[in-house]
Parts: structure tokens; sequence; C-alpha cells
């Protein structure tokens, strides 16, 4: 039987691989105009139900102002100055151009400090989540350094660089670093082996099991880690810069603290976050959107919209 | 002439033997059930021919191409639609670019999957479908070997008779050898030419046997006839429905 197959499987062989004949390719070429058209199409939706999920955000600011207002009329305006007063405050804090450089500033100090603990983080994390040694030993070395304060590293910080750009990143790097090393490390560990056994027996080698297989697992679990270490260096930042005295909107709260101007020390927070929500929005979202689109299939339709 | 040779495999777990001097041979173009008790070494086994575990004794030779693999779960990537995960196996595999959407619709075709299934998420398709998906990007790369561990345990009857048939079918087609895994005697007698009964303790092969007629010829009348044969006279099947689940690997 086996013997009568062969001459049968070799041609089979030869034939196998791919030889398209030309009126097939010219489906083919249809078929993938089809297909970039249902791609944009399904972008455009996504995008849109993006914008469209910012009502339910504005909702929920509108919620906050409300409570906000109501605590203004409970304490009056030096206590807790009106949101309006605050916006205006912010406004016209706005309206200055040397406003927009310390904005920038503490941004840029944010984003910097968040990037380099995002690189360590997560290269040390998947060193660590293929070694279970490593990650046995890293995991009393996490709590002794998320036990310590951030207000003790930017001591010692200030005292290695002084008041200076590095003092802020060198806080932010050791604050935010551990929070994305977890999760850099548990979503490797965590991962499937019965994917990565598929992979392996579909002829891929380490590298290609990690690109393809372990580092789109190791995403849902990296992505709200990010988030949280992103939120950690704006707070770090501003932080850093009121107690090292290095400037930025930590330095104007400072100055509005010194003159008691509750408005003015709310309008910078506020900007403060404005900055933070632009950055998450602009940047982190939309990344985690894309690498992990197959979720809102799962989702049910309560959730997704 | 043998597509896949195991000669004396022996591998332990922790110092606890499951496997020891298993030899067996599958020729080219040949389908071959592998059966046993539960626990007694037969996924492991699949997984030093597929190459997933290093053996501690013993010698594999492989004298095909390329080989795939369907397991027990689907095993799909999630965050692939059904597509993906068909071109997966071709991107692995290092197929040109330009020839892996038409190789797609034909494994997809291979395996009964419709256009409108080939765009959804794993997690849209039925327990079915996804192992319908898994079947067909194990067909994509054109393999002259499959490996499948157990691959229809979890569907119920009806549809377990529709994946044979398709198996079967795609045997036909495309002239793979291939390692059935299965513990369903009917099952393998469906699909074989030959069946292997592994000892119900790992310690080599307590029988082969040639299935009599050819895969999807056979009707149901003669499957249960054969499987009754085996159950009633042949000593080497004597232990293949012992059930030990503390040894279940």
């Amino acid at each position: 039987m086996t013997d009568a197959a062969a001459p049968d499987r070799i041609r089979a062989e030869t034939a196998a691989p791919p030889a398209a004949p030309v009126p097939k390719g010219a489906r083919i070429g249809a078929g993938r105009g089809a297909r970039l058209a249902r791609k944009a199409g399904d972008r455009a939706g996504r995008l849109g139900r993006f914008v469209w999920s910012g009502w339910a955000g504005l909702a929920a600011l509108a919620l906050l102002a409300a409570l906000w207002q109501a605590g203004h009329e409970a304490y009056g305006a030096f206590i807790l100055p009106a949101p309006l007063d605050t916006l205006v405050a912010a406004r016209g804090v706005l309206a200055d151009a040397d406003a927009w450089a310390v904005l920038g500033q503490t941004s840029w100090r944010a984003v910097a400090g968040f990037g380099l603990a995002a690189v360590a983080g997560t290269l040390a994390g998947i060193a660590a989540g293929y070694s279970p040694a490593t990650l046995r030993l890293a995991r009393p070395l996490l709590t002794v350094s998320l036990g310590v304060p951030p207000i003790a590293w930017i001591v010692l910080a200030m005292i290695w660089f002084g008041a200076s750009d590095a003092t802020v990143a060198a806080t932010i790097l050791i604050a935010a670093t551990p929070v994305v090393f977890v999760g850099a490390a548990e979503g490797v560990a965590t991962r499937d082996r019965g994917l990565d056994a598929m992979a392996e027996a579909f002829g891929a080698g380490p590298v290609r099991r990690f690109l393809a297989v372990a580092s789109r697992q190791m995403a849902s679990h990296l992505f709200p880690a990010l988030a949280l270490a992103l939120g950690t260096s704006f707070k770090v930042a501003v932080m850093a810069e009121l107690l090292a005295n290095a400037g930025g909107i930590g330095g104007e709260l400072a100055r509005a603290r010194a003159l008691l101007d509750i408005a003015l020390a709310l309008a910078w927070v506020l900007l403060a976050v404005a900055a933070l929500i632009v950055v998450e929005y602009g940047l982190i979202r939309p990344l985690r959107a894309e690498v992990e689109r197959w979720r809102e299939a799962a989702e049910p339709w309560g959730v997704k919209r | 002439m043998t597509a896949l040779g195991l000669s004396r495999i022996g591998h332990a777990f922790f110092g606890r033997i499951v496997l020891s001097g298993v030899s067996l041979a599958v020729r080219p173009g040949e389908v071959m059930a592998l059966v046993g008790p539960s626990g007694c070494g037969k996924s492991t086994l699949v997984h030093i021919a597929a190459g997933l575990i290093e053996p501690r004794e013993g010698r594999v030779t492989r004298d095909y191409r390329r080989h795939a693999m369907v397991f027990q779960e689907p095993r799909l990537l999630p965050w692939l639609t059904a597509e993906g995960n068909i071109a997966f196996a071709l991107r692995l595999a290092r197929w040109p670019r330009a020839g892996r959407d038409p190789r797609v619709a034909e494994a997809a075709r291979l395996a009964e999957l419709g256009p409108e299934d080939l765009a959804k998420f794993p997690v849209e398709l039925s327990g079915g479908m996804r192992q319908r998906v898994a079947i067909a990007r194990a067909l994509a790369p054109a393999p002259d070997f499959l490996f499948f561990d157990e691959p229809f345990t979890a569907l119920d009857v009806a549809l377990k008779r529709r994946m044979q048939d398709l198996v079967i079918a795609a045997a036909a087609a495309a002239r793979f050898a291939a390692l059935f895994i299965t513990h369903d005697l009917m099952e393998a007698a469906r699909v074989a030419h030959r069946i292997a009964v592994l000892d119900s303790r790992g310690r080599g092969l307590a029988g082969l046997r040639d299935v009599p007629g050819v895969p999807g010829a056979r009707s149901d009348r003669e499957v249960f006839a054969t499987v009754q044969d085996w159950l009633g006279r042949d000593p080497a099947f004597a232990h293949v429905h012992d059930v030990d689940e503390r040894r279940r690997a």
C-alpha cells in the first residue's frame, strides 16, 4: 500500500510549493484589496469607538467637578477654590509662555524617566521571567525597593546629583522600574507553555518563540504595569522637583504655597494631571489597543461601549 | 523504508521511569495509531518523536521534510484570527510570502472552514471549530509527517466522527504519514493503517497489528467487528481499557 503510494507522494511534494496559475493570481489580488478595505474600515471603527468613549470620561470628570463644587460651597474659597475659578487660574497660567516651558520641562523629565524605567524594567523582567531562580532572588529585593519611600530616594539623589534633571530621572527610575519589572516577569513566567510547545512543534527556535508567542502574552501583564509606572513617573517628578527645588511644576507649586495662592496651586495640579492624561491616552492606550485588539472580540457588549 | 523511526526509546520524569525500550517504525504515507491505557506514556512518546522532549535513551530518526502537530487542545494563538493562526504555521515554515494566501485558503478548504470563520478570533469560535483551525494549521505547510496527540478526545461523538473523516480524507489527498495517539480503539480502527499497542507500563510495545481494509473504505460494521475481535481474542489489547488516573501524565 505504502510502496504504491510513494510515487504519488513524491509528485504531490513537487507540486506542493506554490506556483499559482495566472487567473488564480488575479483573484488573489482582488482578495487582497478587499482585505485592505476591511482593515481600513475596522481601524476607522476602532478609532471612532475610542473617541466616542471620551464621553464616558467627560461624564466622570463632570461628576468629580460636582463633588468639588459641593466641597467648595461647604468650606469656602480659601480652603477649596471653585472648579471654575481653578480653570480660570489654569487658563491664566497657560497664557504665559513660560508656563508652557515649565509644563514641558516636567513632562520631559517624567517621560524620560518613564522611558528609562520601561526599558530597564522590561529587559530585566524578561530575563527573570525565563529564569525562575533569578525571579526568586529578585522578589525580596523588589519588596525592599518598593518599601523605601520615594522621598528617601529623592534625598539620596539630591546628594548624588544636586538639583538637576538627573535627580528627577534617577528618582523616577528607582520608583517606577520595579512595577514594570514585575509586570514583564510575571507576563513571561505565567505564559502558556502549551503555546510554546506548539510553536516548537512547528519549527520555531527560542528567539522566534519569544517574539511570536511569549512577548504577546507578556503584553497583557506589561501594559497595566506601564500605565501605573507612567502615573508614578509624573507624581514622583513633581515631588522631586518640589523637594529638590529643581523648577518645573514642583517648583511652581512651591511658589504657590509660599504665596498661599490655593487657586494657583490647584491650577498647577490640574495641569500636571492634564499632561499625564495627554501622554497616557496619546501613547499608552493606542499602543495597547493595537496590540490587544483580540481582547475586544472577547468582551461582552456592555463592556465594549 | 521508514519515515519515522524510534529505536529503544526510554524516558523518566524525576527518576520515575515512564518509557523504556520502545521501538517503532512508521512507513511513508502510513497512518499509525498508537493506543494504550491512560498513563502508559503515549503522550510522552509522541512528544519525544516530535522533538519536544529529549529522550533519556534511544534514538529518533526522521526521514521526512517537515512535520506538524495537532494537540489535544487547539492551542491557537488568541491574538490572531483563524486565518492568522493558519498563516502562523506557514510563517514558521518560511513559506514564500506570496504563496501564503492561497495556501491558507487551501488548508481551510481541507478542514472545511468557511471564509466567514477565517476572520474570527479563537474566542469567537466553538470548540469544534477551534480544533478545525488547529487541523488546518497543521495541514497548511504541506507536512509529510503529522503528529496527532489525542486530538478529538474533548469533542462529542458526532463531531469526533466528522473530524476523523476529515483526517482520513486529508491523509488520502496529501499522502502524509502520521502517528495518531488515541485511547479510543474505534477511532484507531477508523483512521489508521496499522495500530501499535503500548505496554501498560511503558515497557516496549505489547503488539503491532495491521488494521484490515483501507481507512475511509471501512464500514462501521467492519470497524466494530475488528475492535470486538481485538478485545475478545488478542492478548495485546487486554489492558487497553485499564484506568489508573494516578499515573496519568
